[in-house]
């Protein structure tokens, strides 16, 4: 095991069976995350990067390969230990936020505080300072159609770190943002990480987004490139 | 886990408004299914209740075994006369038994109302009936005389149907009748009634000499173990005896069953129209929020609690339609009036009654209907591929 080592994958692949043809999106990728890094993982659509991405948040398992996440491996986990686990190590960016609709902004953070014993004035202070680092505090009782675009994942990230997760995962987190509202969401994580020490894999196709992280990952034909190579 | 399932289910249960129609449209379907099966559960407890009601304890009435109506059995004169030998019987002044043998037949009468012909009950009876029926009374006019062409009729007769006006002449099939009295017996069956001597409709229907039941006025309500002793051990007699009260029970007893048959299969089969309904609601329900149900998982949250969450909105519609069925119905149908034939052709009048036993019933029905209805759309809520988080 590499010391310091948040995860380990270790002769990863993927495989998806469509009709009678095999597709691999990627086989024997080997990876190491130190704890606080901030990774950007790039690559053409299709390469894999959310397929990568899933596989280190546990929402989907490897065809072959290891998945070890402080040491221990994740990808033989059954669902209930892995919904155990996500809840208590990871916590999830989306493109499109995945707020539920119906429940406040406020409530919205609450929902992984629900897994915990925490009690309800514990959750509420939670709430409040996670709503606070992502600056949002005074949209706490505001519904996801109230907010805009960048205000909604701002939510987002405050619920995915309101449980304290070890490792933040991002998928397209500016995608459907404009540039200020992406700067904002990027300076936010690069504060996360810079601050708190979180660890962020982010999943993005956006060059600029990119430079947000302490280093880039490019996924093309299911192997990692090295940047210089693509020059 | 109650945490998870809680917030899963208010995440549910406030999506609702998102889709107004189907959740109404499961509502007021179950709502229907309850109001169906209240309906005639109501009619079956009113019919029973009414019937149950009627007749008296120290009268009896007595018939050919095994006869299960009165058109059915068949006595002669001379069983009438071996039947007023039994003890227990009330005698008059004179010392003579309180009997009445009596005959019935169908006849056609026109409904004023509607114009439409209906069947009418033409009783033979012996001038001893009117002591055999409790509150009689002429309200009009006089007895028949025995062995002529007289009807006495009874009041829902003078008032539903037409041609049966004091003193006019009326044909029913090939005879003629004059009508020369009106009687009542204070609401009971018999005042849906024609009354004639017995002998002549023995005469004019071709009876012969026979009869169809004898009624007894008995020396009280315990004596009739005494009569039935002896009508029993009596050799040249097949009869059965009953109370008047336990004759129009069992005469109820096959209306019961009858529109109980009718009621329930009618509701279950609703109530698999109305499961179609619920669970094309509750798919949609997961169908639309498949990403949230993913997302959740995501987070963390169990399948389980995506199934209990499922389950609960499904429980929630249905028990909001039960309770509207319910409702609706005990407050259109509670104490409604209604009429229907009994089993020898007699009009029983009776008010619907929707008891608390029967709405209890279809609450039930209605859970079970969100029971199943949820079940599989909640299988697959739980079973939400994680990968759908990314859904666009």
């Amino acid at each position: 095991m590499t010391a310091n080592a948040l995860y380990e994958l270790s002769n990863l692949s993927k495989r998806y069976t469509r009709g009678r043809e095999e597709i691999t999106i990627f086989s024997d990728l080997d990876m190491a995350i130190p704890h606080g890094d901030f990774i950007a993982i790039m690559g053409p659509s299709g390469s894999g990067k959310t397929t990568l991405l899933n596989l280190l948040g546990g929402i989907d398992a490897p065809s072959s390969g290891e998945v070890r996440f402080e040491g221990a491996r994740i990808d033989n986990l059954s669902q209930a230990k892995l919904s155990k686990w996500r809840a208590a190590n990871a916590g999830f960016i989306f493109q499109f936020y995945n707020l539920m609709p119906t429940l406040t902004a406020a409530q919205n953070v609450e929902l992984p505080l629900l897994l915990t014993k925490l009690s309800g004035k514990e959750r509420r202070k939670r709430i409040a300072t996670a709503l606070e680092i992502v600056g949002i505090a005074d949209r706490a009782g505001h519904r996801p159609r109230q907010l805009s675009g960048g205000q909604q994942q701002r939510v987002a990230i405050a619920r995915a770190i309101v449980a304290d997760p070890k490792v933040l995962l991002a998928d397209e987190p500016t995608g459907d943002l404009d540039r200020a509202s992406a700067d904002e969401t990027l300076k936010t994580l690069q504060l996360l990480n810079s601050e708190m020490g979180k660890t962020i894999v982010m999943v993005t196709h956006d060059p600029a987004a990119a430079k947000y992280a302490k280093r880039e990952l490019h996924l093309d034909k299911g192997r990692f490139v090295e940047k210089e190579a693509l020059a | 886990m109650f945490k998870q399932t809680l917030a899963v289910t208010a995440i549910n249960l406030k999506s609702i408004p998102q889709r107004p129609g189907m959740s109404a449209a499961t509502v007021l379907s179950i709502a229907l299914v309850v109001g169906v099966l209240l309906g005639f559960l109501a009619m079956a407890n009113g019919f029973r209740a009414t019937v149950q009601g009627t007749g008296a304890d120290d009268i009896a009435v007595v018939m050919r075994a095994g006869s299960q109506a009165e058109l059915n059995s068949n006595l002669m004169r001379e069983d009438e006369r071996l039947i007023a030998e039994a003890p227990g019987i009330a005698r008059d002044a004179d010392g003579e038994p309180i009997v009445s043998a009596e005959l019935y037949v169908v006849t056609d009468g026109m409904r004023s109302a509607s114009q439409t012909p209906a069947n009418l009950p033409l009783r033979g009876v012996g001038p001893r009936a009117p002591e055999l029926r409790d509150g009689f009374t002429i309200t009009q006019g006089r007895m028949f005389e025995p062995g002529a062409a007289e009807l006495l009729v009874g009041e829902n007769v003078l008032a539903e149907y037409e041609g049966f006006a004091l003193g006019e002449p009326i044909r029913l099939g090939s005879n003629t009748w004059t009508v020369v009295g009106v009687f009542s017996t204070g609401g009971t069956v018999f005042d849906s009634e024609l009354w004639t001597d017995a002998p002549v409709v023995q005469s004019l229907y071709q009876r012969g000499n026979s009869f169809q039941s004898v009624r007894l006025r008995l020396a009280s309500p315990e004596a009739i173990e005494e009569t039935r002793a002896y009508l029993d051990a009596e050799p040249r007699l097949n009869v059965d005896v009953q109370s008047e009260r336990a004759f129009f029970a069992s005469q109820a007893g096959g209306t019961v069953t009858l529109i109980e048959y009718v009621g329930w299969p009618l509701a279950i089969l609703m109530a698999i129209g109305a499961l179609a309904g619920a669970w094309n609601t509750m798919y949609s329900s997961v169908d639309a929020r498949v990403r949230e149900i993913a997302t959740l998982r995501a987070l963390g949250f169990s399948g389980f609690s995506a199934f209990l969450g499922t389950m609960v909105e499904s429980l929630l519609l249905a028990l909001l339609g039960g309770i509207i069925g319910a409702v609706v119905t005990w407050l259109l149908f509670d104490g409604l009036t209604a009429s229907t034939l009994g089993s020898s052709f007699t009009q029983i009048v009776f008010a619907f009654a929707v008891t608390p036993g029967a709405m209890i019933a279809g609450v039930i029905l209605a859970l079970i209907v969100g029971l199943l209805g949820g079940l599989i759309p909640a299988m697959r809520a739980a079973r939400v591929p994680l990968l759908s988080v990314h859904g666009g």
